[in-house]
């Protein structure tokens, strides 16, 4: 792997594969009565978040936090774009307190990349979400979601997403989860599907390793998955689309339009969802909806992705210790 | 007076001949002039220029005199080859005031490296909104003739249609940044294929193009002068070529960076290649050169843009958009148009000191032809020269070149403002 996770283009497929039966190994973690590992003890991460985001940081800092690494919030919000040098000022405090991963949010697309490769910071760098560029560990917990409905926890083990049909369908132009997406499942051996009004639709997506069509209707039946995105609102002031409801009705995901995917297929958001907008409350309450694993296994991969990157020479999950079992 | 003899250099990139230099002015041409009494400059091999002149630089002063002063940008000039330069009307205060133009105009004349022409604004503070007193500026010290909101696109209608009549009566320009606002609201970058992939705002073709489409017509309407600045796409050359098929009265620059660099270089999130227009795609790129070659786009002018370290050392997203050029410039048009063959010396001649100093109604002074009598504005090179760019020599008080470790071809060795030198040996005197 590489020293640092900028963009889910960077896994090759054994590496992602890699890292999603790492997870699973992490989830089980989850499954003990002490959810830790002393696996990162003695080492620092700090999660600086450029952007809000209380979903992703919680979800590092609860990975960093059964790793037994020591964890710093930074919050710096209000100084992204307008006051410039704070990235710089900001990694260079990092370097000097001796952190030793560093994971970071931040509104502009490429502030991760320029983080790792300016020679401001020598610590690994896990984008956890960079304007509408990438965010990679996000597109893992979907991957690692899909594996386990589509193919099985344990029958996973090992296998990509071979031949499995993945439909992605909103706001494809401002999404750094669609980005990401479409680059890990393409090197994981499935098929993606891009769905949206073409306003939507990026100019230059015809490069992409994936289709796009502007039907929902003609993609559903042939999909394995169904991820829906968050599509703002104040799009629509900008022209994106009509009104709220037409975009709804061609391109929302209700009831009827769920039974038209075949039975086996989930439907996926990376949250947080606009009910009745992009997804209804029943589509968003089924059972076929991975919703709220989608967050669980969030923890999972992001130990997986520290691990792997702080590179771990122990195997990563050891029988829990009779002390730590008794503390 | 002082007399300089250079001996043997190729005029115009033809035949070796000697030039001797009598005070301000060129004395003779020809074969085995006479020597004496003159300082003698061995020049074989190299070809002499006429003095280049830039009709699009950015001096910065006043106001960011931390990226650039008129000083320190003459000084770039002059090591580039330029015998004269345009200073951008964006400036802190704007120069849209007689006051502010004679201001950049006799700084210009301190500094003594290259004659400064201020470019005043097209509208009161780059607003768009109400037009400058253009009048004003070109009766004052400076004598403005090109006006121009530079940074920014005069993007009303009937503004620039105003502006376009308005100095006709004193044979007056308009450059425009062509620029649709909305069309490029948040835009980081090309729109295409590696934008896409990147996540950055687009800056489509179309915002230039649809600009320049209006306003060749509305020159074409009231019979004006309309120039275009740092023209990048391809689609923006077939609308100057048709344009000038029809007898519209329209001029063209490119910028050396968009003779050679393309949006590829952005996947490296280096602020360095952010620049507005931004650095478009390979086939864009070829067109240009193309355009260039057949005339269709008339000059080369630099778009030198300083910026100190800290506005390009951060997210992509931060960073002040543009590049220093005047340094650069003669080597990046020797390597994309001498050597590609599109372009021989006296084409270059043509495209980066006879056209610019025509256009810019300098051509009194400026872009005058080597031969006796003529002002003794001339530039050397040492076409066989090759190098790897390190902004640590630059003149410029910035350093945001794209170049930075790249190998170019050709170095000015000489560089004489009305037969004194500013550099020599490849030294500013
Ligand atoms: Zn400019």
């Amino acid at each position: 792997m590489k020293r640092h996770l900028i963009s889910a283009a960077d896994l090759t497929r054994d590496d992602a594969v890699l890292i999603l039966d790492t997870a699973e190994e992490m989830a089980r973690v989850a499954d003990r009565p002490i959810k830790k590992l002393p696996t990162l003890r003695g080492r620092t991460i700090c999660n600086l978040f450029f952007e809000d985001s209380t979903r992703t940081r919680i979800s590092f800092e609860a990975a960093e936090k059964r790793l037994s690494a020591d964890v710093i919030n930074f919050a710096a919000k209000g100084s992204s774009v307008s006051k410039g040098e704070s990235l710089k000022d900001t990694a260079q405090t990092l370097e000097a307190m001796g952190v030793d991963a560093v994971v970071i949010r931040h509104g502009a697309s490429g502030a991760p990349y320029r983080l790792a490769n300016s020679g401001w910071i020598d610590a690994p760098v896990i984008n956890a979400g960079d304007g509408t560029h990438q965010h990679p560990t996000q597109a893992l917990l979907d991957a690692f979601t899909m594996r386990r409905r589509l193919v099985g926890r344990d029958a996973g083990l090992g296998k990509d997403l071979a031949g499995r049909r993945i439909t992605i369908v909103g706001d494809i132009l401002h999404s750094r989860v669609a980005r990401s997406n479409v680059d890990l499942l393409h090197t994981l051996g499935a098929e993606v599907t891009l769905v949206a009004p073409p306003t939507l639709v990026p100019v230059g997506v015809e490069t992409w390793p994936c289709e796009v069509s502007y039907s929902l209707d003609e993609v559903l039946p042939k999909s394995d998955a169904v991820m829906m995105l968050r599509v703002q609102r104040e799009r629509m002031n900008a022209a994106f689309f009509p009104t709220e409801r037409e975009y709804s009705r061609r391109y929302g995901l209700d009831a009827a339009r769920m039974a038209r995917m075949p039975e086996h297929a989930v439907v996926m958001h990376p949250g947080p969802m606009v009910r009745g907008m992009e997804i209804t409350a029943e589509v968003a309450d089924s059972d076929r909806c991975t919703v709220v694993e989608q967050v669980a296994n969030g923890v999972s991969v992001r130990m997986a992705v520290l691990y792997l990157l702080l590179g771990g020479s122990e195997p990563a999950v050891t029988a829990p210790s009779r002390t730590e079992e008794t503390k | 007076m002082s007399k300089i003899l250079i001996r043997g250099a190729k005029v115009l990139g033809g035949e070796a001949q000697d030039v001797l230099i009598d005070g301000e002015t060129i004395a003779a041409t020809g074969a085995d002039l006479s020597a004496d009494g003159a300082t003698v400059i061995e020049a074989a091999g190299q070809v002499l220029l006429p003095g280049l002149v830039d009709l699009h630089t950015h001096l910065r002063e006043p106001g960011r005199e931390d990226s650039e002063t008129v000083l320190t940008g003459t000084r770039a000039a002059a090591s580039g080859g330029y015998t004269a330069v345009f200073a951008m009307a964006n400036t802190f205060p704007v120069a849209d005031t007689a006051g502010v133009v004679e201001q950049v105009y006799r700084l210009g004349k301190e500094s003594g490296y290259c004659d400064v022409q201020p470019i005043g604004a097209v509208t009161i503070g780059l607003e768009g909104k109400k037009l400058s007193e253009l009048g004003a500026m070109h009766e004052s010290a400076a004598r403005v003739t090109v006006f121009s909101d530079d940074g920014k696109c005069v993007d009303d209608a009937v503004i620039m249609r105003r502006a376009l009549e308005y100095v006709k009566a004193f044979g007056g320009v308009i450059a425009q940044h062509a620029q649709e606002p909305r069309l490029t609201e948040g835009a980081q970058m090309n729109e295409g294929i590696v934008s896409a992939e990147l996540g950055l705002g687009g800056w489509p073709a179309v915002a230039e193009e649809s600009i320049i489409a209006r306003d060749v017509l509305l020159a074409e309407h009231v019979g004006s002068r309309v120039h275009i600045c740092h023209l990048s796409t391809a689609g923006s050359v077939e609308i100057v070529r048709w344009a000038k098929s029809r007898g519209i009265d329209v001029t063209a620059e490119v910028t050396p960076h968009h003779l050679l660099l393309t949006d590829e270089l952005v996947r490296s999130y280096n602020p360095v290649y952010k620049v507005n227009p931004p650095l478009r795609t390979e086939r864009d790129v070829m067109a240009l050169r193309e355009a260039l070659a057949d005339g269709t786009i008339d000059i080369v002018a630099t778009d030198h843009a300083p910026h100190p370290h800290e506005d390009k050392d951060c997210e992509w997203a931060a960073a002040a958009m543009g590049m220093v050029g005047l340094e650069t410039a003669l080597s990046v048009v020797q390597q994309t148009m001498v050597e590609t063959g599109l372009l021989d010396w006296a084409g270059v001649a043509e495209r980066m000191s006879f056209a610019p100093a025509r256009i810019g109604g300098l051509s009194h002074r400026h872009g005058r032809p080597v031969s006796a009598g003529e002002p003794a504005n001339l530039t050397l090179v040492d076409t066989s020269y090759r190098g790897v760019v390190d902004p640590a020599g630059f003149a410029s008080r910035s350093r945001n070149t794209p170049y930075e470790g790249r190998e170019l071809p050709g170095r000015v060795t000489h560089t004489f403002l009305r037969g004194r030198t500013t550099v020599v040996d490849g030294k500013l005197a």
